[in-house]
């Protein structure tokens, strides 16, 4: 009987978003009397940071500073569609549908401040800061607050646009089943190392190294954090989390969260993240779905790692310590 | 059933109410008084998000009886930032990106204050125990637990 110590190692890869009857999103965006602009969605924010980041991609789009920009996931019932905020399809669905309208709203604020600068709009860029100027002659420019309170309240404009993503279902080919279910996937990598006490069949994570190549981070501090809790959930699904730990009798079950197992603070692996950037083709500025997808490569890898320690294979999740003792018997009996 | 009188300073502000006999202190601070910064996640002393201080003590408000506290002195999340200058432990959770739903959160820093409170400079076993009874989905505890670490150096550095 001894403490035995195994390393394993798993990769993924991961569809951003869903193959079932075509994956849509819709975004509208428009403008404030004061320029500031309202991003309309019905994605929904669960805490992953959806908000901050269409905020983003709508002042990048729109050439305004961020804090411009206000995100409202308010209401599925009367905000424009989506199909929801799942499958690691938030960044990616939501992030294109934001652009499509950023853009049409920003052709007609374009519109509005050339009628008032009395130039072509195709000379006019923004700087960033919520100014228009005319390419080559910046002395010469507007705010867009004054742009916004000119199509208010002077031109009759509606500095506003609409997007709407839709990554159409695929079928499968008749003939060879072939087809094309994701258009953009992320990937990830994860090393563990375990030491499984072949008496107790307790398992403790020693060290988890992710690499996770997400298409571009477009805000390199949520992503990180997503992933560091991404990997932990990961362990959390491997060693602990089921909604029936006990059995044969469904009575003998967890009643509530609290008899849910999660690993604490003081069970924590010793967990480094790597990410990789290469930018998606058809991701809103090169994003992927890195969410669901971070929480996964740690289970195959532990029960690789526990083969390596005490040469079983555990092909039932969580991989509890009882698993691990009726497998050991097994083995020994053969 | 006849209501009880209750009452108790919460972060700092008199506060009396009338509370039915076995309301929780949980239940009164955000029903009756408006204060929401205590979470009800399993409302049986599990989870870690309902806590608030009670003269001094961390306690779990789902747990304890409004009429209990009379006389008490409440602090909750909602009373750390003073004339919006945040607490330094809520200035660290945000620096070190130490929430995702935030829900937990309100807990885990009720929970750090009392440890930073007794313990100025705790070691990072002490910041885990001290935190071991507070349930978090989403970060994996890492942020959280450097979070506290944070904001105990940036306290050092301020008393020095």
């Amino acid at each position: 009987m001894a403490i035995r110590r195994g390393r394993g190692v798993a990769a993924i890869n991961y569809p951003t978003g869903m193959n079932l009857g075509g994956d849509p999103t819709q975004a509208l965006v428009h403008s404030t009397p004061t320029g500031n602009f309202m991003v309309t969605l019905s994605s929904v924010d669960l805490g992953q940071g959806m908000k901050q980041i269409m905020a983003q991609i709508c002042a990048e789009t729109i050439g305004v500073p961020t804090d411009r920009v206000v995100v409202d996931t308010a209401d599925t019932d009367t905000g424009p569609h989506c199909m929801g905020t799942f499958a690691s399809r938030g960044t990616h669905r939501a992030g294109n549908a934001v652009i499509q309208a950023a853009r049409e709203a920003r052709q007609v604020m374009l519109e509005v401040a050339a009628e008032e600068l009395e130039v072509n709009a195709s000379d006019l860029e923004t700087d960033g800061q919520g100014n228009i100027l005319v390419k080559g002659a910046p002395q010469k420019s507007i705010s867009i607050f004054d742009v916004a309170l000119s199509a208010h309240f002077k031109r009759g404009r509606s500095i506003s646009g609409r997007g709407m993503f839709l990554i159409p279902r695929s079928y499968p080919e008749k003939e060879t089943g072939a087809m094309k279910p994701s258009t953009c996937y992320a990937h990830a990598c994860t090393v563990a190392e375990v030491e499984v006490d072949d008496e107790t069949g307790e398992v403790t994570v020693l060290t988890v190294k992710n690499v996770f190549e997400i298409g571009r981070a477009l805000n390199p501090k949520m992503v990180e954090q997503q992933l560091v809790g991404g990997s932990w959930m990961g362990i959390s699904h491997a060693l602990y989390e089921t909604t029936e730990p006990y059995y044969p009798n469904r009575d003998h079950g967890g009643t509530d969260f609290n008899q849910y197992l999660m690993p604490g603070p003081g069970d924590l692996a010793e967990t480094e993240i790597i990410v990789l950037e290469r930018p998606s083709a058809d991701g809103p500025y090169g994003a992927k779905g890195p969410g669901e997808m971070c929480a996964n490569p740690q289970i195959p890898a532990v029960a690789n790692a526990v083969f390596d320690a005490v040469g079983v294979r555990i092909d039932t999740l969580p991989i509890t310590p009882e698993r691990i003792l009726r497998a050991l018997k097994a083995q020994a009996a053969n | 059933m006849a209501k009880v009188p209750v009452q108790f300073t919460l972060n700092g502000s008199e506060k009396a109410e009338f509370v039915e006999s076995g309301t929780t202190l949980l239940n009164a601070l955000r029903d009756k008084i408006g204060d929401t910064s205590p979470k009800g996640g399993c409302h049986q002393g599990t989870c870690g998000a309902c806590s608030v201080i009670i003269d001094g003590e961390l306690r779990l408000s789902c747990l304890t009886l409004a009429e209990t506290c009379n006389g008490a002195a409440i602090t909750t999340t909602s009373g750390l930032a003073e004339g919006g200058v945040l607490h330094p432990l809520q200035r660290a959770f945000l620096d070190t990106f130490a929430t995702q739903c935030g829900f937990c959160t309100p807990g885990m820093i009720m929970a750090a204050k009392v440890l930073l409170d007794h313990t100025p400079n705790p070691s990072r076993d002490e910041v885990v125990e001290a935190l071991s009874g507070n349930i978090c989905r989403c970060t994996g505890y890492e942020p959280i637990i450097q979070a506290v670490l944070t904001a105990a150096r940036a306290n050092s550095q301020n008393a020095a």
